[in-house]
């Protein structure tokens, strides 16, 4: 497996240092080895060519040049190209024209058209919208269940086809909307294996017939150099006012995000992360910049991470740190902060350079519930004073806890090699050589 | 002559290859034309390994040695075809397990026909007890491959879904029970732990069950179809994977990526939505059909 680019960028300009200044050649193997980061990371073949073609005179400037770190400054520059081309800033989803708005799905077999349809809908609820799902997948054995199985779930109706001609289905589901009184109708359409000719003139009629206000094309995050490819035909064909990116819950580095933007030049909307219907976040240049460098989400862990420890002070909890005076209870908390943000393999998943290592480790996400029990069962002043543990109440802590004597004396040694880390943190406080501050955009 | 179908889908890059290689006229550096193989085969997501091992091998060749030269490292990846396995008598069990939307419900629904057509009884367990209406989808499937359903509770355990298929195959004599299972991303443990939970509980119902445990991709998924078949690996004895939807803009050449790094075997391949379009995979054919149009290079 292919490492973090910024690791392989330092051994490449840690080869060429003690040669003194960097010249155009260095760069040269600097920008190979962005091409193969990109590359590995599904983006198409050509857009990746002009992406390290435009990148060159910017390297080639005096930061990149006399920079102590230069590493980290070609980084920096990738990470802000890539940035400004998957669209720069979050884009909201527009509009056109009035209500009821037409949102008309696209994609190929499998890309998620239809759970997208039902995490949009209830989106659109939550934002005070009236949205109708309209069902015109009438190729796909039971798909409109599915759909009207989602919206049921999540409270908005849908129009399910009386013919088995999808343009009436959605006009049907235009008029319905209409008399209604909904004002967003999300049409649900067939899918095709590979664009054909078939497809396209179903998806053109039932543009023609209702006129979306927005028309948005899904595609799987997974994909690979076929995104480009897919992305032109149905921008071309059916018009792409805006594309979303499914199953970014995986671990694919989604270079297609790239391929896409490229194809289309329609900004990416959504990120959709799982199965259940609220799984959808606005999308984020910055963070998918990260993803494909193989930088780890880490806006999205520092979020989670956030949102889960309000309440904790985390910086009296540091300061403790630092002084060598860790307690158990602080283990507790940080293990219960830890169990909420979700399992710790995901969590590992996010932090950069641990990503890949991490799937070939085993977690133990039971052991976090262990030793949770193990500290829930002491008292208040066993967690204070370990020191009290003795034998007897090793027992008794093990009872209450459904474990063993093992785990309490396990549990107990992590926590003490925790403690002397901490005591040799404080040590080498104030002697630590100043890290280079990190670069913001 | 379904491959002939898929090569013709195939010609488009093919063609823009060829227009590459005609650019160079006859008199190509040697360094162009391994330049535009290497440009194919990653177009095709192989990869840039496969594609590097490639272009090594074809680098200390003549260029009239090129196209068997290439042939043969392709082969050397792609490995000799391996047939699906069957019990030696009696009831075969297979499981299909993939990401979301790889085409594991349409899939088992080909495969009930491929076995019905073979004169065998089929049961199919639809263990997709999360989706929405998934077991809607299969049973449709079903119905038109006269194959029984046993299909779970919403929610109900996927495992004892399996269970009950078997119980159910082996009561009536069936020869083949098909396991649908959910959709599940390869790096949610909990999901995977649920597959392994499965795939314990068909050897439960049957000693040397499953006989095979399908790995279902999409022919359009990138280098990430590795990652995939690392993680699925981890929760159930993966014996091959069946690659679906390809056509001329998907090529599966990540199969090859994950050929190369786990040496799994590419077991079936989906060549369009027909039916009939679900095959065994054939390296030869495949391989063949990868192949750039070496006429275009002319022999220098």
């Amino acid at each position: 497996m292919f490492e973090q680019l910024q690791e392989r960028l330092r051994q490449t300009f840690d080869r060429l240092r003690g040669r003194g200044k960097l010249t155009p050649d260095d760069i040269k193997k600097a920008l190979r080895e962005v091409r193969i980061a990109l590359l590995d990371a599904d983006v198409h073949f050509a857009v990746a060519r002009d992406f390290v073609a435009q990148l060159e005179p910017k390297l080639l400037g005096e930061d990149v040049m006399s920079s102590l770190t230069p590493g980290q400054t070609v980084v920096k520059h990738v990470h802000d190209a890539l940035r400004a081309l998957l669209g720069g800033d979050v884009q909201p989803l527009r509009l056109r024209g009035k209500a009821p708005h037409a949102v008309l799905l696209l994609g190929l077999q499998g890309a998620g058209k239809t759970t997208f349809a039902a995490k949009l809908a209830l989106r659109m609820k939550q934002e005070q919208h009236w949205p109708l799902l309209v069902a015109c997948d009438l190729k796909r054995p039971a798909a409109i269940e599915q759909l009207a199985v989602l919206g049921e779930r999540i409270g908005v109706p849908v129009q399910r086809p009386e013919t088995s001609d999808p343009v009436r289905a959605a006009r049907a589901g235009m008029d319905r909307a209409r008399r209604d009184g909904q004002d967003i109708v999300l049409i649900d359409t067939a899918g095709r294996q590979e664009v054909d000719q078939e497809l396209m003139a179903e998806l053109q009629a039932i543009h023609r017939a209702i006129d979306p206000a927005a028309t948005i094309l899904v595609l799987d995050a997974m994909t690979g150099q076929a995104a480009l490819g897919t992305a032109e035909a149905f921008a071309r064909d059916v018009g792409v006012d805006g594309v979303v990116l499914s199953k970014v819950d995986g671990d694919a580095r989604g270079g297609a995000a790239l391929s896409v933007r490229a194809a289309t030049g329609k900004p990416i909307l959504f990120a959709s992360t799982g199965e259940r219907p609220e799984q959808l976040e606005p999308f984020s240049p910055d963070r998918m910049a990260q993803r494909i460098l193989g930088m780890g989400d880490v806006m999205g862990l520092i979020e989670r991470a956030q949102a889960h420890t309000e309440g904790v002070d985390a910086r009296e909890m540091e300061q403790r740190l630092f002084k060598g005076q860790v307690t158990l209870d602080d283990l507790m908390a940080q293990l219960q902060t830890v169990r909420k943000m979700g399992s710790v393999r995901e969590i590992l998943g996010m932090i950069p350079g641990v990503g890949r290592k991490v799937k070939e480790q085993n977690v133990d996400e039971k052991q976090i519930g262990r030793n949770l029990a193990v500290l829930q069962s002491m008292t208040r002043q066993e967690r204070r004073d370990p020191r009290l543990l003795d034998a007897s109440r090793r027992r008794r802590i093990a009872k209450g806890s459904g474990t063993s004597v093992a785990d309490v004396n396990r549990m107990l040694r992590q926590f003490e090699e925790m403690r002397r880390m901490a005591k040799a943190m404080k040590g080498m406080r104030g002697k630590m050589p100043q890290m280079p501050p990190l670069e913001r955009r | 002559m379904i491959w002939d179908r898929w090569r013709k889908g195939l010609e488009r890059t093919r063609n823009a290859l060829g227009s590459r290689l005609r650019g160079l006229g006859r008199g190509a550096e040697r360094e162009e034309v391994l330049d535009a193989v290497e440009e194919a085969l990653l177009l095709a997501d192989c990869g840039l390994k496969v594609a590097a091992d490639v272009r090594r091998a074809l680098e200390r060749r003549a260029p009239e040695d090129m196209p068997q030269a290439f042939a043969e490292a392709m082969m050397r990846i792609a490995g000799p075809q391996e047939p699906l396995r069957w019990a030696e008598d009696g009831l075969t069990v297979w499981l299909l397990v993939g990401v979301n939307g790889a085409g594991k419900t349409t899939t088992a629904g080909k495969l009930a026909m491929m076995a019905k057509a073979m004169g065998k009884s089929v049961v199919i367990a639809a263990a997709d007890t999360y989706r929405a209406a998934a077991t809607a989808q299969i049973a449709v499937w079903a119905e038109r491959a006269g194959a029984e359903i046993v299909r779970g509770a919403e929610r109900q355990d996927p495992a004892s879904v399996a269970y009950q298929a078997i119980e159910r195959g082996k009561a009536k004599g069936a020869g083949l029970v098909l396991v649908d299972t959910a959709g599940r991303l390869h790096n949610r443990q909990g999901l995977l732990d649920e597959l392994g939970k499965i795939a314990r509980a068909t050897a439960r119902a049957l000693p040397g069950a499953p006989h095979e445990v399908l790995l279902v991709v999409d022919g359009a998924t990138g280098q990430n179809a590795v990652a995939q078949a690392q993680g699925f690996m981890g929760a159930a004895p993966l014996t091959g994977i069946c690659v679906t939807k390809l056509d001329g803009a998907a090529k599966g050449g990540s199969l090859l990526a994950v050929r190369e790094a786990l040496s799994l075997p590419v077991k079936l391949v989906g060549l369009g939505e027909g039916i009939e379009d679900l095959v065994v995979f054939s390296p030869e054919e495949y391989v063949q059909a990868m192949a750039p149009n070496w006429a275009e290079i002319g022999g220098r």
